[in-house]
């Protein structure tokens, strides 16, 4: 039996002030993401069937490597902030919803640091 | 995860059929909600057969000659009956609206009448508003300032920033929006919903009011404000034609205006 007012319970803890950060983020990831993917599919489309040399050769060309990496960076950034809005909606356990988040995050971070390694390595190394 | 399915003691079973007159020329099927704290059974959805012709045009007329003419059991709020006081709020159709200014011949088919959805029921078309009001109360819903008003006159406003105000004063708090929009469904506990947003925004949008920066920082959360996904529920219910999302939207963007 808890003795709490209504009141108690609709406050809770307050606000994070992290709400308006999040959402502005998620938007400005997006926009970034309109040039950045119109460019990628272009890119794709114009070496489909090329063999791995010219598509290596064209990944090392030093604008494409900048903008790969970027490719890299914001996709997962934007997808982990889109997941971890998602979670917060259906994932009502706390502690659940904790280390869900928290997993997103790293596995966006690996995924992110995996591919614009993978695109040095073939700009920097080849 | 949230919870899709009802729980087996929520499951609404068949209740009783009462016929029509057998006089009775025009008559309408309502399937009416039904459950009692007391007796420990599942809510049952009961038919009764009007007879339209001596039962007035709103879904709220057809209630009250249910509760005075066949059934005194039914449970359902009620006071003005003009869409002013948003007691009757219910789901109708399918849709969550005032059983007053519902006209039954708006509906095609067996009318349904369920009470306002994910709410608790307390009894047959009563749903407990505790959260909501208290939610409503959180937000300190009233003018907040530090200039004294001027001892011998009220506080002005002029006619311009008045009208900032319509589309907001309107609301008359039924929690027909407010039950509508699934993300209240998934997150009640602590997602403000659109009723109580709209009524934030109401205060964030009066010119005589002094709090707005306060205000703006007791909703900059992700989940009081931004549980919001502008699926637009809120709006398409409104039963006074108001738009939520937009007074959401419109909070978002100071929140945007002020970094």
């Amino acid at each position: 039996m808890a003795y709490r007012t209504p009141l108690k319970q609709a406050r809770g803890l307050g606000a994070s002030h992290h709400g308006a950060a999040h959402w502005w983020s998620q938007r400005l990831s997006a926009v970034a993401m309109l040039p950045l993917m119109l460019w990628l599919v272009i890119g794709i489309a114009a070496n489909a069937g090329g063999s791995y040399a010219q598509t290596t050769a064209w990944i090392a060309n030093p604008l494409n490597a900048v903008l790969l990496s970027l490719v890299f960076g914001v996709l997962f950034y934007h997808a982990s902030l889109g997941l971890q809005v998602v979670l917060e909606d259906y994932v009502s356990h706390q502690g659940v919803r904790l280390v869900l988040v928290t997993a997103v995050r790293f596995l966006a971070l690996l995924l992110a640091i995996a591919g614009i390694f993978a695109v040095l390595t073939i700009a920097l190394g080849g | 995860m949230a919870q899709f399915i009802l729980p087996p003691n929520s499951r609404i079973q068949p209740g009783a059929h009462h016929a029509a007159p057998a006089q009775a020329l025009n008559t309408r099927t309502f399937k009416v909600y039904r459950w009692e704290p007391d007796k420990g059974e599942n809510p049952r959805l009961d038919t009764y057969e009007l007879d339209l012709d001596s039962c007035g045009p709103m879904v709220l007329d057809a209630l009250v000659k249910i509760k005075n003419d066949i059934d005194p059991t039914l449970t359902f709020r009620r006071s003005c009956r003009e869409g002013i006081c948003g007691s009757c709020a219910m789901n109708i159709d399918g849709r969550n609206t005032l059983a007053c200014t519902q006209a039954i011949d708006d509906i095609d088919g067996d009318v349904r009448i369920y009470p306002l959805p994910s709410m608790r029921v307390v009894k047959d078309l009563v749903p407990d508003m505790t959260h909501f009001y208290a939610q409503y109360a959180s937000i300190r819903p009233w003018i907040r300032k530090q200039s004294p008003t001027p001892p011998d006159q009220e506080q002005l406003q002029s006619p311009e920033d008045r009208e900032a105000l319509d589309g907001l004063y309107e609301c008359i708090l039924c929690a027909c929006c407010q039950t509508s929009c699934p993300s209240y469904w998934w997150n009640p506990d602590r997602y403000l919903g659109p009723a109580v947003l709209l009524q934030a925004y109401r205060w964030i949008a009066d010119s005589r009011d002094e709090d707005t920066g306060a205000r703006l920082d007791d909703l900059d959360d992700a989940f009081k404000l931004y549980r919001c996904h502008t699926i637009m529920n809120c709006a398409s219910a409104c039963p006074k034609g108001l738009n939520p999302a937009k007074a959401i939207a419109e909070i978002k963007r100071l929140m945007v205006a002020r970094q």
